[in-house]
């Protein structure tokens, strides 16, 4: 099967995003994100859909939760053989799904629950997070024909080669429950025809939906590289996606100081902040300079607990953002979020290079 | 004897039925070619001593006058050219070493000229720089990023000295000695002006110069001619230069003829003595040296300055990188064989060394290989020559840029590759006071400023044209640049694609 990224080729893309966050925790099924990523049909043309889920997996919810493609049997018995000897599996299936006229092509789909084996823990050295994301890096990078495409706890991401609507149905997501979900549609200007290459992407439980195209590309993808990270899609998504990991996982930054880093303010803002804020902003902007995110692009990460939606710092890309008692919705379109709601609390646009943040049970919100 | 002669080069055209006999240019030449026949009452003309500078083309009130190659000719031999024949004649009568100066002039391969830029179309849309921010600010030096944090969990900033550059351009070491009072007294306010720097090269700061210390560089070079404690705290930052893309390998000669009252001061050595810098820092052999010099002179200046380490590009310039930065410098500096020079070996000059883009490529994919770019910033320079240079360059890898040779040209330097004489014309590199005077600082600021502000306007517009609202989205960026005419080896170096791939 084609590969994205096989050949080094890079492929732009254009798309819709859209999520929803339940501020009390409160888990919903997957019908609401399906219909109002349904509504934003065009700005996806059947090349990609996916979503995102947290909280889906309670059964299991202490162990990182693997979704992998096979391209086939050989590939699945080594990758195997490569977990087994890694991790302790408390349960493995195929992810259930219902068939549907416009998927196909499917490869193999299979979920594992796994922990790190702790005498390899001790041996190697890492602490369980860095463990499990090096082995998944290996697995796909090194294990032709299979690719982890979901890596998180209590969380999974479900993507495929569609429409998204479609991509819902057939992943059988009105069946899960999750406090929050993230959906893309996808219109990438080939036809790689590689599930893999859809969205979101994800790196342990950090998940990502993108619309855009991000003209710092290589910039930031050699500099990511340095630290262990290695690019095989060449997509915009896999690469903030690392960013995003090393800023704050590796590094130590909240969301909205990485949100600083990625889509800094411009140098005539720092300008003109007080003195503290000013030495913050310069440091943050200078010591991370090669992961600025230039040309557009609208983003809606998810993570254990919380959400981020940002634009670039020109906002290139619409996207808005509504509320309802505890609930928020983030969407490329305001169409998407009156399809699901209707009555509103509120709705806005958030600024070019202002993160949006929410989190569970604080219900904190860094939006002006 | 008649061997040695040597045919003139040019050929110098008056057109008499313009001249009006005023002796401007009989004046204006420090070579002494033109003169006033009293007998005849015409202008005439020694050609063997014109070296092409223009001086008397630009300054005839009736351009009566135009310099041309001479055609004459040896017989032609693709083997034997011209220059390998005139330059063993004035070797067999001379017994010693050719000099020349300026950059290398041969016709190697230039690889900014292979290389062309992207621009965005449809699935990106290009930044108008006349709408948006465009932000070409720069700071060089090290940044680690351990984040440190106070107890209410702010960040405290913890980077080590920075240099802040407006755009990432700099003007490079060139001496007070080898250049004029006034040439360097242009560059200084420029640099001012521009909220840039220039470099002192190894001939000291002069004290009037000490004002613009914020916007100098100071050089510590292997003769540490005109070091002391002050001059290093005055600057910006320190550079140790370890070579020089024009003569690698070799160390530097001021003639005493150059060595003024002003000059002798600066330098800290007696008048009229030849300044000889060596080929080595005698106190460095190796890269553990180095280190000490390096902080050496950090405690010199508080780890208040960020220290630059120069070298020339060499064919293990990469591996040399590698240990400068981990070395405790802050910026590598380096020069490519095309670097320019008041005074070099012909030889070395023209064959000693390697292309610039090449070596910031392999300096730069070595650096990231080995995880360690974050731990210097890279300023290349030998030679950037335009705009468009600058944006390569900093596509391949560089922060910054170091400008010298297109700085002099905008003085007005015509390239004449005569420096070495001190006689130039221009007023630039020459301490005779009757030509330093030709060149007014007031002019030759001004003419700087206007070069960079609209270096920076073009870098803009390319910018914009990529989708790049910010100079550090398009360090590295390679995807960017496409090689054209280039073989696989010399595209593998690169990092980048061919055109059309």
């Amino acid at each position: 099967m084609l590969k994205e990224g096989k050949d080094n080729y890079r492929i732009p893309s254009g798309c819709a995003i859209c999520g929803i966050f339940n501020k009390d925790g409160k888990r919903v099924s997957g019908t609401d994100i399906i219909s109002a990523i349904e509504i934003m049909h065009a700005r996806s043309n059947g090349l990609g859909g996916g979503f995102a889920g947290y909280g889906i997996y309670p059964e299991y919810k202490d162990y990182y939760a693997f979704h992998i493609f096979y391209d086939d049997d050989k590939a699945k018995v080594i990758c195997e053989e490569y977990l087994n000897s890694h991790f302790t599996i408390a349960y493995l299936s195929r992810i259930p799904t219902r068939r549907h006229p416009k998927i196909i092509n499917e490869p193999l789909i299979f979920r594992y629950f796994v922990l790190p084996k702790s005498s390899n823990l001790i041996s190697a050295q890492l602490d369980e997070q860095e463990y499990t994301s090096s082995c998944v890096t290996r697995i796909n990078s090194d294990i032709d024909g299979a690719y982890v495409f979901s890596s998180g706890k209590d969380m999974g991401v479900f993507k495929a080669v569609g429409y998204p609507e479609d991509v819902g149905s057939f992943y059988r997501l009105d069946e899960y429950e999750a406090y929050c979900w993230t959906a893309h549609g996808r219109y990438p200007t080939n036809t790689p025809g590689w599930w893999g290459g859809a969205h979101p992407f994800s790196f342990l439980d950090c998940s990502i939906v993108h619309n855009g195209e991000i003209s710092s590309y290589d910039a930031n993808r050699r500099y990511i590289e340095m630290f262990g990270y290695k690019c095989n899609l060449l997509t915009d998504t896999e690469v903030i996606a690392y960013i995003l990991d090393f800023l704050i996982r590796k590094t130590g930054l909240s969301y909205e100081e990485a949100a600083i880093v990625i889509a800094a303010p411009f140098w005539s803002s720092i300008d003109r902040k007080e003195q503290q804020e000013k030495e913050k902003l310069i440091y943050l902007r200078n010591t991370f300079s090669s992961l600025l995110i230039t040309g557009p692009f609208s983003i809606i990460v998810g993570f254990t607990g919380g959400i981020m939606a940002l634009n670039d710092r020109l906002k290139l890309r619409s996207m808005v953002v509504g509320e309802k008692k505890d609930t928020v919705y983030i969407a490329s379109e305001e169409s998407a979020i009156r399809k699901i709601c209707k009555d509103l609390d509120r709705i806005y646009s958030p600024r070019g290079g202002e993160p949006v943040i929410y989190t569970l049970k604080e219900g904190e919100c860094n939006a002006d | 004897m008649p061997i040695n002669y040597i045919f003139p080069q040019f050929e110098i055209l008056r057109d008499e039925t313009r001249c009006i006999k005023c002796r401007v240019c009989e004046n204006q030449c420090a070579n002494q070619v033109h003169r006033y026949d009293n007998d005849y009452r015409i202008m005439i003309a020694d050609e063997s001593k014109c070296v092409n500078c223009h001086r008397c083309v630009a300054l005839c009130p009736t351009k009566a006058l135009r310099i041309i190659k001479n055609p004459h000719s040896f017989r032609e031999n693709g083997n034997w050219t011209a220059d390998i024949i005139t330059d063993i004649y004035k070797q067999a009568s001379s017994a010693g070493v050719l000099l020349s100066s300026m950059g290398n002039p041969m016709n190697y391969p230039v690889y900014w000229d292979n290389m062309l830029i992207n621009a965005s179309q449809v699935t990106n849309p290009s930044i108008d720089p006349l709408r948006e921010p465009m932000e070409t600010r720069t700071y060089l030096g090290q940044k680690k990023h351990t984040i440190k944090r106070d107890h209410k969990g702010n960040i405290v900033p913890n980077l080590g000295p920075q240099l802040e550059l407006s755009t990432p351009i700099m003007f490079s070491a060139m001496s007070y000695g080898s250049l004029s009072y006034n040439a360097h007294e242009s560059l200084a306010r420029a640099s001012k002006s521009l909220g840039i720097l220039y470099n002192t090269g190894e001939g000291g700061l002069h004290e009037d110069f000490y004002q613009y210390g914020s916007n100098t560089i100071v050089q510590v070079a292997s003769g540490r001619f005109g070091v002391h404690i002050d001059y290093l705290n005055t600057g910006a930052a320190v550079e140790i230069k370890m070579g020089q893309g024009a003569k690698p390998g070799i160390g530097g000669h001021l003639p005493g003829a150059k060595i003024t009252e002003d000059v002798s001061k600066t330098r800290m050595i007696p008048v009229g003595t030849d300044a000889i810098s060596p080929a080595p820092h005698h106190d460095i052999y190796s890269i553990e040296d180095l280190n000490q010099l390096v902080m050496s002179l950090k405690h010199a200046t508080d780890f208040k300055k960020p220290v630059i380490v120069k070298i020339a590009a060499v064919h293990n310039v990469a591996a040399i990188a590698s240990g400068i930065a981990r070395s405790g410098a802050d910026i590598i500096a380096i020069d490519g064989f095309r670097g320019g020079t008041g005074a070099a070996p012909v030889r070395i000059r023209d064959n000693v060394g390697i292309p610039i883009e090449l070596a910031l490529a392999s300096v730069d994919t070595r650096l990231r290989n080995e995880g360690i770019r974050d731990s210097v910033s890279l300023v290349v320079g030998g030679s950037i020559r335009c705009s468009s240079d600058v944006v390569k360059a900093i596509a391949l890898g560089a922060d910054a840029v170091y400008i010298a040779t297109a700085a002099l040209l905008a003085l007005g330097c015509h390239l004449c590759r005569t420096c070495y004489s001190g006689k130039c014309n221009w007023g630039i590199a020459t301490q005779r006071e009757d030509l330093v005077k030709r060149l007014n600082p007031e002019v030759g600021y001004q003419r700087l400023v206007n070069l960079i502000t609209a270096w920076t306007h073009e870098i803009k517009e390319m910018m914009g044209g990529m989708g790049i609202n910010s100079i550090e989205a398009l360090k590295g960026n390679r995807f960017m640049l496409r090689g054209i005419g280039l073989n696989q080896k010399e595209l593998d170096i690169l990092g980048i694609r061919h055109a059309g791939e």
